[in-house]
C-alpha cells in the first residue's frame, strides 16, 4: 500500500512541478495547489498506513493494548489543508487583480516592479 | 453509562500536576497580547482615529512582555511551557531559550518602532484596509515562531506571519505592489510548503514533532533514517525564506514596492525568522548534519554576501539598494552558522540582532529621503544636506553601521566572524566578509554623497518637494533605532556576553533538551509513538 501511495504522491509532485515551470501565472498557481496536496499525501503516508483501529481502551487497562490508528497525521493534514486552501483563495484573488492591473499573466512581461529600462546609478557628480 | 472510576488513572504519568509559576506565562504572553490587540484593531477597523492608539498600546505591551521574558530567561535559563497541562512531548511545547528570547526582544523593539513610524506613513485609507490588524498578527506570528518548541507549530507560525505579510504587502494595490506581491507570495508559499514536506519526512523518520524530543532521538535513527536528506531539505526551504543566494530573487523584486514602513519591518523581521529557523534546526536538532553541510553553507554564505553587495552597487533606486543590503547581511549570518564555532555563532547572532535594527532604520531613513527628494532615484537625488543637516548625521551613522565601520554596532559581529573564519583557516570566507564590507561602503557612501552633498539638479523639483517639518513619530522611531546602534557600537560588552551565552547554549543542545524534559518529569512512554495534541488552525 505504501508503494502505491508513493507512486501517487510522485505523480502529484511531477504534475505540480510541470505546472510550476510554466511562464503563465495561473498555471503556476494550479501547480502550487497540487503541490500542497502532494505534501498532504506525503504526511498521511509517512504517518504509516494502518487499518481503521479505534483507540478503545479496555476497562482493566490504562493505555491501549494493541496498536491503534495514528490520529496525528490526520490532525497535521487537516491543519495543512485549511492553510493551503486559504492561501489558494488569497493567491487566486491576487493573480486576478494583477492580471487586471498589469494586463498580462506572463511572468516574463511582469516587469512593473523591476523595469527593464531602469537607469544605472550615476558614475560621478 | 459507567464512570471510569473502576480503575484509577494516574494523571501524573502524562500531565503536569502542579501549576507553573506565574512568571512562566511570559513565554506565551507576547503572542496572546498580539492576537488580542490584533482582534481589537480589527473590531475598530472603521474608527481610524482610535485604532493607532490600540495598536501602539498592544505593541508596547508586547515589547514589555518580551523584555520580561528576556530578563526571566537571563536569570533562570530556558523557560518551558506545554499547552493543555500535558507533559512534553504530548502537548505543543513553547520553549524560550536565550536565542529565542533575544530574537523576540529585538523583534518587539523593531515592531514598536514600525507601529510608531506608521502613525505618519499610513494614511486613513491604509488604516481602513487593515494595516494595524495585519501588523499585530504578523508580529504575533514572528514572536511565536521564535518561541515555539514544536516543529509543526513552527510551520503554523510561518504561515501566520506569511499571511500577515501578504496583507501588508498589497496594502494600496498599486500596479508595482501587485507585481511584487505576486512573486513574493508564490515563492514564499513554495518555501513554506517545502518546509512542511521536510517536517513530514522528519515525522516519518523520528516519529515526533517536539524539537527537544527530535534532538534526543535523532542519534538513534541516524544510522537507518535519511536524516542528511531531511536536513538538506530544511536548508533549502529556510534558505529560501532567509533569501540566501540562489533562491533569493523574490526579495529584490518585492521589498521596494509597499509603503516604506512595511519594507522596513519586512527587512528587519522576516528574513531573520528564516535565519533563526536555520540556527534552531541545524544546531539544536541536527548538529551532526550541520558538520556535514558546513562547507555548502559556507559557500552559500560567501556568495550571498558578495552578490548582495554587488547588487547594491548596481541599483539606482535607494530602496532596491537596501533590499540587496538585506541579502548581503543574510550571508554574514549564514557564515556564523557555517563556522559553527563559539566565536562564529556569537558573531552570527550578534549580526542578526544588529541587522534587524539597522536595516529597519535604513528603510525609515530612505522614506524621509524619498519624500523630500520626490523619489528614490539616485540619478535625480541631491540637496538634502543644506535642508536637513540633522538627517545627514543620522544617515551617516546608519550607513557606516551597515557597512561595519566603527564605532557602530556593525563592527563587532564582523570582527568576530573574521576571527572565527581565520581560526579554522577559512581565509576565503574572511576575505569575502571584508570584501563585502568594502563594496557596501562604496555603495552606501555613493548614496550618501549623491543624496546629501550634491546640489539638487532641476529647479522645479526643488520647489515642488515638501518643505515642512518631518513629523515627530517618524523622527522619534528613526532616532530611537539609531541611538540603539550607536549605544551597542560604543558599549558592546553586555551584548557580546549575551550572544556568547547563546552560542554556548546552541553548541550544547543537551541543555535545551534537559529543560524541556527535566529528569523528574518524564512521561512514561508507550509503544504508540507520537501522541501529540491538535495544533492551531
Amino acid at each position: 500500500m505504501e508503494t502505491a501511495m508513493a507512486f501517487l504522491t510522485g505523480l502529484f509532485f511531477a504534475t505540480s512541478l510541470y505546472l510550476m515551470l510554466s511562464k503563465h501565472i495561473i498555471r503556476v498557481l494550479l501547480g502550487v495547489a497540487v503541490l500542497g496536496n502532494a505534501v498532504n499525501l506525503t504526511i498521511f503516508t509517512t504517518g504509516r498506513l494502518t487499518r481503521e483501529i479505534p483507540p478503545i481502551i479496555p476497562d482493566d487497562a490504562v493505555v491501549p493494548i494493541d496498536a491503534i490508528a495514528n490520529p496525528l497525521p490526520q490532525a497535521l493534514v487537516l491543519t495543512a489543508i485549511v492553510i493551503s486552501f486559504s492561501f489558494f483563495a488569497f493567491l487566486l484573488v491576487l493573480v486576478f487583480r494583477s492580471y487586471q492591473e498589469l494586463g498580462t499573466d506572463d511572468t516574463d512581461e511582469m516587469r512593473e516592479a523591476e523595469p527593464v529600462d531602469e537607469p544605472a546609478p550615476p558614475l560621478g557628480y | 453509562m459507567a464512570t471510569s472510576t473502576a480503575h484509577s488513572v494516574n494523571l501524573a504519568d502524562a500531565m503536569v500536576m502542579t501549576p507553573p509559576p506565574m512568571v512562566d506565562y511570559l513565554v506565551v504572553a507576547p503572542l496572546v497580547i498580539g492576537f488580542v490587540f490584533g482582534a481589537l484593531c480589527l473590531m475598530t477597523r472603521k474608527n481610524t482615529g482610535r485604532q493607532p492608539f490600540i495598536a501602539i498600546t498592544g505593541l508596547v505591551l508586547m515589547l514589555a512582555a518580551d523584555i520580561g521574558l528576556f530578563w526571566h530567561v537571563l536569570q533562570n535559563g530556558t523557560v518551558v511551557m506545554t499547552m493543555g497541562r500535558w507533559l512534553p512531548p504530548f502537548g505543543i511545547t513553547f520553549a524560550a531559550d536565550m536565542l529565542g528570547a533575544v530574537f523576540a526582544l529585538i523583534g518587539g523593539i523593531v515592531g514598536l518602532a514600525g507601529g510608531i513610524y506608521a502613525l505618519d506613513d499610513v494614511n486613513q485609507t491604509g488604516r481602513r484596509y487593515g494595516f494595524y490588524p495585519f501588523l499585530l498578527l504578523m508580529m504575533s506570528g514572528i514572536t511565536a515562531a521564535f518561541l515555539t518548541g514544536d516543529i509543526f507549530n513552527l510551520y503554523v507560525w510561518f504561515e501566520v506571519l506569511l499571511i500577515g505579510s501578504f496583507g501588508l504587502l498589497v496594502l494600496g494595490s498599486e500596479r508595482e505592489q501587485l507585481d511584487g506581491a505576486t512573486k513574493y507570495a508564490f515563492l514564499n508559499l513554495l518555501a513554506t510548503t517545502l518546509f512542511l514536506l521536510a517536517v513530514a519526512y522528519l515525522y516519518g523518520t523520528v516519529g515526533t514533532l517536539n524539537m527537544a524530543d527530535i534532538s534526543r532521538k535523532a542519534a538513534s535513527v541516524r544510522d537507518t533514517g535519511p536524516l542528511f536528506t531531511i536536513a538538506a531539505l530544511f536548508l533549502f526551504a529556510f534558505a529560501m525564506k532567509a533569501a540566501a543566494f540562489p533562491v533569493n530573487f523574490w526579495l529584490p523584486a518585492s521589498y521596494h514596492t509597499p509603503r516604506i514602513v512595511v519594507s522596513g519591518l519586512f527587512a528587519g523581521l522576516l528574513t531573520k525568522v528564516g535565519v533563526y529557523a536555520l540556527l534552531r534546526i541545524f544546531l539544536t536538532l541536527f548538529h551532526v548534519e550541520r558538520d556535514m553541510l558546513a562547507g555548502t553553507i559556507a559557500v552559500i554564505a560567501a556568495v550571498t554576501m558578495v552578490t548582495g553587495a554587488m547588487g547594491a552597487l548596481a541599483q539606482n533606486d535607494i530602496r532596491r539598494q537596501l533590499g540587496y543590503l538585506v541579502i548581503s547581511g543574510i550571508g554574514m549570518m549564514l557564515a556564523g552558522l557555517a563556522l559553527g564555532s563559539r566565536t562564529g555563532l556569537s558573531g552570527g547572532v550578534f549580526y542578526a540582532a544588529h541587522s534587524m535594527v539597522v536595516m529597519t532604520a535604513l528603510y525609515f531613513l530612505a522614506g524621509i529621503m524619498g519624500e523630500r527628494m520626490n523619489g528614490f532615484a539616485l540619478n535625480k537625488a541631491g540637496g538634502l544636506y543644506s535642508r536637513m543637516p540633522w538627517l545627514a548625521a543620522i544617515a551617516l551613522v546608519l550607513l557606516l553601521s551597515v557597512s561595519g565601520l566603527p564605532p557602530f554596532s556593525g563592527l563587532w559581529p564582523k570582527a568576530y566572524l573574521v576571527k572565527a573564519s581565520l581560526d579554522v583557516g577559512a581565509w576565503w570566507l574572511a576575505f569575502a566578509i571584508l570584501l563585502t564590507g568594502l563594496m557596501t561602503t562604496i555603495a552606501v557612501g555613493r548614496t550618501f554623497a549623491f543624496s546629501f552633498w550634491r546640489e539638487r539638479t532641476g529647479g522645479e523639483a526643488e520647489t515642488a518637494s515638501p518643505q515642512g517639518a518631518v513629523s515627530g513619530a517618524v523622527v522619534g522611531s528613526l532616532v530611537g533605532l539609531t541611538l540603539l546602534t550607536v549605544a551597542v557600537g560604543i558599549y558592546p560588552e553586555p551584548v557580546i556576553r549575551v550572544t556568547d551565552r547563546i552560542a554556548g547554549e546552541l553548541l550544547a543542545p543537551a541543555g535545551y533538551v534537559d529543560s524541556v524534559f527535566p529528569a523528574d518529569m518524564t512521561p512514561t512512554q508507550g509503544e504508540g509513538g507520537p501522541q501529540e495534541g491538535e495544533t492551531q488552525q
